[in-house]
């Protein structure tokens, strides 16, 4: 079995005297590097088909499965949502769809693409290709664990799917799954389909935790000589510390889970307060509703920036790179960061306002929330002056960047309306809370995967995507992601109530209908547009233009692996030396406009450079 | 405990050692295993679920409309027709917390390499272990007996059982995990895994003794939860 390993520890063991790229080990040296802490870790190398691309123990292979899975169930997500739109501008077609249906697919929609793509595809996907390779590290710190949290993630997504093929179908008490109605009849689904998604989601937290250990440690533990925390490029940060929140916030979920399971299968009382269900009195009394709102939204609203918090990260890169300039106030980025993960979990009850609280709580959690307006708002301007006078690329990748900026402040404006409980109690329950969170944690962080995705793939398949078909694959989907969501606003303005399977003769339906077909062509027209990305994915993968080594002159340790694609252990024989942090671009007096991290000092000793 | 010893790197005291450790490359929690590092960190995000369970408990028994039973009465045992309250709950916490104790002293054999004190003291972990599930299935088929359910309750709020049996199930099978591991462990340290440095069934990784400590954290863990669980529905 020895073979299978590395079993190099006495050479690879790095010490500064016989490695070079450390200097010599003088302390006055300028490219002195201590030596390594910790033997070269051993790694287990597949040699079959089952362990090199099944359950193979790469993080690589491991955040491409978790991608192409997150992308399989956001694409179910974004059939359910079609079909809503169809039902909602052309009742008349749809006429397959009943009411119980429309509320299935809400629910379905919802938790699919919150939990299932969103968290999966920044943390699974992108956490596991990116952070060993931007750490400098071989792989993540416990592979094997790694490992059975993707096949964790791939058993919960099918339980979930499962929901649609039992009796009763999937619940369909909205994705917050409130009780009591998620769990008494007359809500679709409240047999089986609620019980399938407790266990779904109790899988989910159980895979993921074991995912996320690995990001934590190997962030923590496991990066290379010279990466510092404050080296790390922010995609880093961002995926480290939306990690730290899902540690935190999911437990709530789960504890959420387990107890509206036992509400429903043995009859407990938890959530559940005496209650009537088709005249009858049943057997639940004196539990509390409320209690489940709570945790909830304590884990509900991290998990917002859960899905926001890697997007910072990720988008903070792509521009410092097409933008070929170091990305301004680096630092404040990460404490703002570090601070939004911090003040998310004080916020949460802003989703509750209209149940009912002490109006001195509801103060309070409109404080909270309006306060994270300041290190978002820092963020951004620090992303448009990391743009301003830089010298811009205006590539595929470079436009998602400013779609992703725009729309992420038109999101975020109206979550300031939003975050008002005077202004929240009547726009509650409208489409603009719709247009809010589509705007914000939709299509804002859909936006930076989509450029992620431009970025990365050279990468991960040594070959461009079509810069031309991605060009269409921008228009279409930022100008149809606005037509959706900016007539929701005015929608919600006039109180058109949102998860209402039809108008019927409400007085605002006359203006509503010819706006909801309208978002509704809109609507199909963007998730077909979708399908652009998956035929220049199929496409390019054989017949794409080769990129070649580090084709965007990018300066972060991902682009300088021995081979592109990354073999298993990432760096060859040895592991990079890191003297910078990772945006150095347009130095004056420099050679080229990028200085990657592994350049020692003594080599750039006449450009103006800062020490960082 | 002495920090270790670490090539080109020096040690500062206090928080400004704690800064230099955070800015410093490679690590920041200096000397300190991958898996231990993971264990702490585990352990966080459990702390955090069974505060929210004890969080729900708390607001559950605060708004019932109907009393919260007598916890003296409830968990009494009646020793020769006298009811004793607290008995079996005093033994059951004493075991556990013993059983910290020989765990330590395992972890303590382990880096001694005195492999057959560690076996044993581990076996002795896991029995103290076993006894406590066994006491907690006695009490739990005492309470099922007198009428509890998690969804009824003779003695007042329903809430009682369902969370008394939530919660101390949930504890109880992380102890019964616990004990799992600690026989597979035993069993590798009686067959020197550790001190070969063989490698895992599932995981590959050469065994090592910190693996023992690593588990020990865990069991410490379960130990603390049991104190809280034992406050709040016993001591309340």
């Amino acid at each position: 079995m020895s073979e299978d390993f590395n079993d190099k520890t006495t050479i690879q063991a790095q010490s500064s005297e016989t490695i070079s790229g450390g200097g010599t080990g003088a302390s006055s040296d300028i490219d002195y590097v201590r030596p390594a802490e910790v033997a070269d870790q051993d790694l287990y190398h597949g040699h079959s088909f089952l362990t090199k691309w099944v359950f193979c123990q790469d993080a690589k292979v491991i955040g491409v499965q978790y991608f192409l899975l997150a992308t399989f169930t956001g694409i179910i997500g974004l059939i359910l949502s079609w079909l809503m739109r169809l039902q909602l501008g052309y009742p008349e077609l749809a006429g397959f769809m009943t009411a119980e249906h429309y509320y299935q697919f809400v629910t379905m929609h919802g938790m699919i693409m919150v939990v299932y793509f969103l968290t999966a595809l920044f943390l699974g996907g992108f956490g596991n290709y990116l952070i060993p390779l931007m750490c400098g590290a071989r792989d993540m710190v416990f592979p094997y664990v790694n490992m059975v949290s993707f096949w964790m993630f791939f058993i919960a997504v099918a339980v979930l799917l499962a929901s649609f093929f039992v009796p009763g179908g999937p619940t369909g008490a909205g994705w917050t799954l409130y009780p009591p109605q998620s769990i008494i009849e007359g809500t679709p689904g409240s047999g089986m389909g609620i019980i399938l998604m407790c266990l779904s989601l109790v899988l989910f937290v159980a895979g993921f935790t074991m995912g996320g250990l690995n990001y934590l440690i190997t962030v923590l533990q496991a990066r290379t000589r010279g990466m510092t925390l404050m080296r790390m490029p922010l995609t880093v940060w961002g995926i480290f510390t939306a990690t730290v929140l899902a540690m935190l916030a999911f437990p709530a979920l789960l504890v959420g889970g387990l107890m509206m399971s036992l509400d429903k299968i043995l009859g407990t009382s938890f959530f559940m307060p005496t209650i009537l269900q088709a005249g009858e009195v049943l057997d639940y009394s004196g539990g509390s509703p409320i209690l489940f709102q709570h945790l909830f939204w304590f884990f509900g609203h991290p998990e917002v920036y859960i899905v926001a918090l890697p997007a910072f990260g990720i988008i903070s890169d792509l521009i410092s790179v097409h933008a070929r300039k170091n990305i301004f106030g680096y630092r404040m980025m990460v404490w703002a960061i570090v601070g939004i993960g911090a003040l998310s979990f004080f916020v949460w009850a802003h989703h509750m306002y209209v149940s009912g609280m002490n109006p001195w709580f509801g103060f309070f959690f409109a404080t909270t929330t309006l306060i994270i307006a300041v290190p978002t708002a820092m963020k951004v301007y620090n992303w448009i002056l990391t743009l301003w006078r830089g010298n811009i690329r205006l590539n595929v990748v470079m436009l998602w960047c400013l779609g992703f900026i725009i729309t992420f402040v038109n999101g975020g404006i109206t979550g300031i309306f939003l975050g008002n409980v005077t202004v929240d109690v009547p726009l509650s329950d409208t489409y603009f809370v719709i247009a809010h969170f589509h705007m914000v944690m939709g299509i804002a962080p859909l936006m930076v995967i989509m450029g992620a995705v431009y970025h990365w793939f050279p990468l991960v398949s040594g070959r461009f995507l079509s810069e031309k078909l991605g060009k269409w694959h921008f228009w279409f989907t930022f100008l149809g992601a606005y037509s959706i969501y900016f007539p929701m606003h005015y929608l919600g303005f006039i109180g058109v109530p949102r998860r209402y399977f039809e108008m019927y003769d409400s007085p605002y339906v006359t203006s509503a209908v010819g706006m909801n077909e309208f978002i509704s062509i809109a609507a199909f027209i963007v998730g077909a547009a979708q399908f652009i990305l998956i035929y220049n994915i199929i496409v390019s993968l054989r017949m794409g233009k080769p990129a070649g080594k580090n084709p965007w002159k990018a300066n972060s340790l991902e682009w300088h692996t021995s081979t592109v694609p990354p073999e298993h252990g990432n760096f060859g024989e040895k592991l990079p030396v890191v003297h910078r942090w990772p945006y150095d671009y347009s130095v004056p007096g420099a050679k080229e406009d990028f200085i990657p991290q592994t350049t020692p000092p003594s080599e750039v000793a006449e450009t103006e450079i800062e020490k960082t | 405990m002495a920090d270790p010893k670490i090539e080109g790197y020096e040690f500062k005291p206090g928080y400004k050692g704690m800064a230099a450790d955070a800015g410093s490359d490679q690590t920041l929690f200096k000397g300190v295993h991958w898996g231990k590092a993971m264990m702490w960190i585990f352990l966080l995000s459990d702390t955090f679920i069974f505060s929210c369970f004890l969080i729900s408990y708390m607001k559950g028994r605060g708004s019932t409309p109907v009393e919260w039973p007598n916890p003296s009465e409830v968990f009494a045992l009646h020793v020769g027709g006298v009811p004793v309250p607290l008995l079996l709950i005093a033994i059951m916490t004493f075991v556990l917390i013993t059983s910290s104790g020989t765990m330590a002293l395992a972890v303590k054999y382990g880096y001694e390499r005195n492999r057959k004190m560690c076996g044993w003291l581990i076996l002795a972990t896991a029995l103290g272990g076993l006894t406590f599930v066994g006491m907690q299935a006695f009490e739990w088929s005492k309470l099922i007996h007198e009428g509890v359910r998690p969804w009824e309750n003779p003695f007042g709020a329903k809430q009682f059982g369902s969370f008394f049996f939530m919660i101390t199930g949930f504890h109880g099978t992380h102890v019964s995990i616990g004990v799992i591991f600690l026989c597979i462990y035993a069993y590798k340290t009686f067959a020197g895994h550790y001190d070969e440095g063989k490698r895992g069934w599932f995981t590959t990784m050469k065994g090592d003794y910190v693996e023992i400590e690593i588990l020990g954290l865990y069991w410490h863990f379960v130990d603390l939860v049991w104190v809280f669980i034992f406050a709040f529905f016993y001591l309340w």
